[in-house]
């Protein structure tokens, strides 16, 4: 119970701010210039009227702003973000049929982000000369400022057009038969390249700030303490400091979830990676606004629902967080 | 009384900042970093009228190659001159860098001095504003603004200031909340100093060096966001930037890989420079660090 | 007397400073007989923590080095001695209390887990049995309700009850020898006597022998038998505890003792003026120099003093003092 209801209080959290994007979408298209309706439809007045009419009964646009917006979140929490008449299909099915492929890239490069980063900054921390040092310090030079597009297409030019190891885009090759690992392996395999572009951002961060934190956790009264007990250093370091230095670095990757899925959608664009990124861009060039929005709020759910999940690694890392209060 | 011992002794208490001078020029790569800086904005300002010509135009076959005709860096796949859309788009990197920086960094702290300064209720609304913007992924919120509000450089500007305030405001804010509890603080106001004398004159000036050197970082992060934008084609489409060069030439990577390979080494050069610059100013204003 | 359980010999350790390397323990010998309580006594700064870190291995990497001298532990010279054989020793048959209980603890584990880790590691427990005997250890060091508190945290306990797990942890292997650094200096005044109490009673049950770094000269009195006061890194005097505080035979140690409040002469009577040491210990870097390093705050200190080192004076009843002047003080 104790364990139990600070989380409740966070996921009520969770669902007031999934709400205030809704405001906020809502306020935004309101905001924008011309008629809300051929702002939907996104046909610049040339609109079916027959089209017009269906949205402005839709959405209740005759009706005053606040029964607008209830009405909105209404239809948000009943699954329904509107309909594309770009793609002339709802847009939740829209947004949910491209989410998997976005996922599985944003998981896969803060898992392998969060991993390699530790294990530099621990290294690095360990011998401040080393090898492990100068690879940080250069990744964190480097990790800020090449801008993630550039790095992609440069991986892209090296590794798939000039030694062709990788294919060059999207995330699965049709001509590819068998079963489900022979599948799973090609998707892997176009995973690579926009894995480690994504990854590379945040692998610089990580790093950097493990291996302050190790450094200053290192120097600490109970590594001290379990020096004394006789401990192996493999014990001393990974057992005794790591957890300890960890939280920070956890703390930090719950932070970057929005920003990863910001780099999401460049890594996206650079690879033809079929995700909500591509999604995103197609359909601001097409002008298909419910989509636009629709994305806009299931990529603030997925960094919600990421926050929570760090929320509760920290917990199970540390005992003090939660019990504080 | 000697004026000699009392030049000394002036000399020795130098300014905080002659110190800060001294410690900056004495990181290298800070040194290095503010002279590249200094070079590109002078390229930005000064090159369009050293190396004249309209980076839209025409001027040789596509895709020729470095060097070629004497276009130096070549040309792109509509064959402009690469050299000339660089230079001018130093100028867009730059002011859209500066303007977003400043807007950022001024509601950055606005938002964080007031809920640092004020506490309570008000510290509890505005923190949960700042939460709610960092839930929002920076690009695509940016994107939407820009696909509905048009692709302008003011409201290019505007929304990248809209979406990079909060960590700004989270450094300010505990900068405040360290800060107002300090015995200087509390003598000032126990001398009845006005609250808005407090924020501006007592607090802001201590709370400063974190905050300049994040507002650096800022001016790099904002000319890498302007990147982003314009790469995915979200910018006005009547003035040249360093991202969109490299977006509208990325389908030729295989014919011409230079035309994306060096407008980005323009923006890893000048961003990582701005670092340096940042990491030579984080160890000149931390007091902390001057001591080793 | 037998052969010592630890004889140290000549011991300097070198310190990198900025100005260079200082030696912040120059030229220490002592013996420590098993179930003896030795006590160190001396201002801060004036190396007792780094003789002990020394006995342990632990000087701090790159920075502190043992440059001569050698630390016998049971016939076995622990300057030669490597790693793994230091690793087995630690917390096995040498262990330590420090000084900041508050933060000596891990946080992240409970500290059922921090007492049974090094039963398994030294006594080849298994998990179940290591558990088990860290139940024993909490009541053994007296903390009430065992069973419950096993699986607490550090930051769940008070700053006396973090002590008493230190302490569990440090005596959990039966050590021949517990060093304890400062153990009660973080500690309420009521809570230290407490502590004090519990180390000397597991002391004497286990046989182990202490050695206590303090400067707290009640404790001395109360715990050690024989003590060395150390000043600036060098062996000031040495002898049995009563003796020494009863007639010192150092002017520093004079010094020491007179700074020491007595409460309990009765109020009424005319009780001795307290008094201080002037002056301040010297900087590391003046370490090294050939000369009394007391001298510039000594009363009585005259130009050989000043131009030599004094060598340890020794006494018929086992009083050592490095004094020129021993035999005047």
């Amino acid at each position: 119970m104790k364990f139990l209801f600070p989380i409740a209080q966070r996921i009520f959290y969770a669902i007031a701010l999934l709400i205030a994007v809704l405001v906020l979408n809502f306020s935004m298209l309101h905001l924008a210039p011309g008629d809300i309706a051929d702002t939907i439809a996104q046909a610049s007045g040339g609109a079916d009227a027959e089209v017009i009419e269906q949205i402005r009964k839709d959405y209740g646009l005759d009706q005053p702003f606040y029964i607008q917006l209830l009405k909105y979140i209404g239809n948000v929490l009943a699954f329904d973000l509107g309909h594309s008449f770009f793609y002339n299909q709802p847009v939740t099915d829209l947004i949910l049929e491209k989410l998997p492929a976005t996922l599985l890239l944003v998981i896969t490069a803060q898992i392998l982000a969060l991993i390699v980063g530790v294990l530099l900054g621990v290294f690095s921390a360990r011998n401040p000369n080393g090898l492990a040092s100068y690879v940080v310090t250069f990744l964190a030079l480097f990790g800020y400022a090449a801008p993630v597009f550039w790095t992609g297409i440069l991986l892209l030019i090296a590794f798939s057009l000039k030694i062709p190891l990788f294919p060059v885009a999207g995330m699965i090759d049709v001509t590819v038969e068998g079963g489900f690992f022979a599948r799973a392996a090609d998707i892997a395999l176009h995973l690579v390249l926009p894995v480690i572009t994504l990854a590379s951002i945040f692998l610089a961060l990580y790093s950097r700030l493990c291996r302050a934190s190790m450094l200053e956790v290192l120097g600490s009264d109970y590594v001290r303490t379990a020096k004394a007990k006789g401990l192996a250093e493999r014990e001393v370091v990974f057992k005794h400091a790591l957890k300890n230095a960890l939280s920070p670095v956890v703390t930090l990757a719950g932070l970057q979830f929005s920003a990863v899925v910001s780099g999401a959608v460049l890594v996206e664009t650079v690879f033809s990676w079929p995700g909500l990124g591509t999604l995103a861009l197609q359909s601001i060039i097409a002008r298909d606004t419910p989509t636009i929005l629709g994305i806009l709020f299931f990529s603030a759910f997925v960094v919600i629902v990421g926050n929570l999940l760090t929320d509760l690694v920290l917990r199970l890392i540390d005992p003090r967080v939660g019990s504080k209060a | 009384m000697s004026s000699d011992a009392e030049k000394e002794f002036i000399e020795k208490a130098r300014s905080p900042f002659s110190e800060a001078f001294e410690m900056f020029r004495k990181n290298h790569a800070a040194v290095a970093g503010l002279v590249v800086l200094i070079f590109i904005v002078l390229a930005g300002i000064f090159g369009p009228y050293v190396y004249p010509g309209d980076p839209f135009e025409m001027v040789w076959a596509p895709f020729s190659p470095p060097g070629d005709e004497g276009y130096f860096l070549g040309t792109d796949y509509l064959g402009r001159d690469l050299a000339s859309m660089l230079i001018h788009g130093a100028r867009v990197s730059i002011a859209i860098g500066l303007s977003a920086a400043f807007l950022t960094v001024f509601i950055g702290i606005t938002i964080g001095a007031l809920a640092g300064f004020y506490r309570g209720w008000v510290e509890e609304v505005l923190m949960r504003i700042t939460e709610f913007f960092q839930v929002l992924p920076t690009l695509l919120f940016s994107m939407v603004i820009v696909a509905l509000f048009g692709a302008t450089l003011p409201m290019i500007t505007l929304a990248i200031g809209l979406v990079s305030w909060p960590a700004v405001a989270r450094i300010t804010r505990s900068e405040f909340l360290r800060i107002r509890e300090l015995e200087y603080v509390m003598a000032a106001r126990a001398c009845g100093v006005s609250n808005g004398k407090l924020i501006f004159k007592v607090i802001l000036p201590n709370a400063l060096p974190p905050i300049i050197v994040q507002a650096a970082l800022m001016v790099g992060s904002a000319i890498l966001f302007e990147a982003g934008l314009s790469f995915l084609g979200l910018t006005d489409p009547n003035i040249v930037s360093w991202g969109q060069i490299i977006g509208s030439n990325r389908e030729y990577i295989l014919d011409a890989s230079y035309t994306v390979t060096v407008p980005g080494l323009a923006i890893f050069v000048t961003v990582l420079a701005i670092s340096l610059v940042g990491d030579g100013l984080n160890d000149a204003l931390n007091p902390k660090l001057r001591q080793r | 007397m037998t052969v010592p359980l630890l004889k140290v010999e000549n011991l300097r350790i070198e310190l990198a400073t900025r100005d260079g390397v200082a030696p912040v323990i120059d030229d220490l010998s002592l013996e420590l007989g098993v179930g003896e309580t030795l006590s160190f006594v001396g201002e801060s700064g004036c190396g007792k923590s780094m003789t002990a870190l020394a006995i342990m291995g632990l000087l701090p990497e790159k920075v502190g080095r043992i440059a001569s001298g050698h630390i016998w532990f049971n016939g076995e010279d622990l300057t030669k001695a490597d790693d793994a054989r230091l690793r087995q020793i630690r917390g096995n048959e040498i262990s330590m209390i420090f000084q900041e209980p508050m933060t000596s603890l891990n946080p992240v584990y409970t500290i059922g887990e921090q007492i049974s880790e090094v039963l398994r590691r030294h006594k080849g427990l298994s998990q179940r049995q290591a558990h088990a005997k860290a139940i024993e250890l909490l009541d053994a060091v007296r903390i009430p309700n065992p069973q419950a508190r096993v699986d607490d945290y550090p930051h769940q306990m008070s700053g006396g009850q973090r002590q008493r797990v230190m302490i569990a942890i440090a005596l959990a292997c039966e050590p021949k020898i517990l060093i304890a650094d400062e153990p009660t200096t973080a500690l309420d005044v009521t809570v230290q006597a407490q502590i004090f109490d519990l180390l000397r009673d597991l002391g004497q049950q286990t046989g182990t022998a202490t050695i206590l770094i303090t400067h707290d000269m009640g404790a001395v009195a109360e715990m050690a038998e024989r003590m060395i006061v150390m000043y600036a890194g060098r062996k000031a005097e040495e002898g049995p505890v009563d003796q020494v505080i009863d007639s010192p035979r150092h002017p520093y140690t004079k010094g020491l003792i007179s700074c020491v409040p007595h409460l309990l002469d009765t109020l009424t009577d005319e009780r001795p003026e307290l008094t201080e040491i002037g002056g301040i210990v010297p900087s590391l870097r003046d370490f090294g120099k050939n000369e009394c390093l007391f001298a510039s705050r000594c009363t009585i200190a005259d130009e050989k003093c000043r131009a030599n080192r004094p060598p340890e004076a020794e006494f018929d009843n086992q009083q050592r003092s490095a004094c020129w002047h021993a035999g005047q003080v």
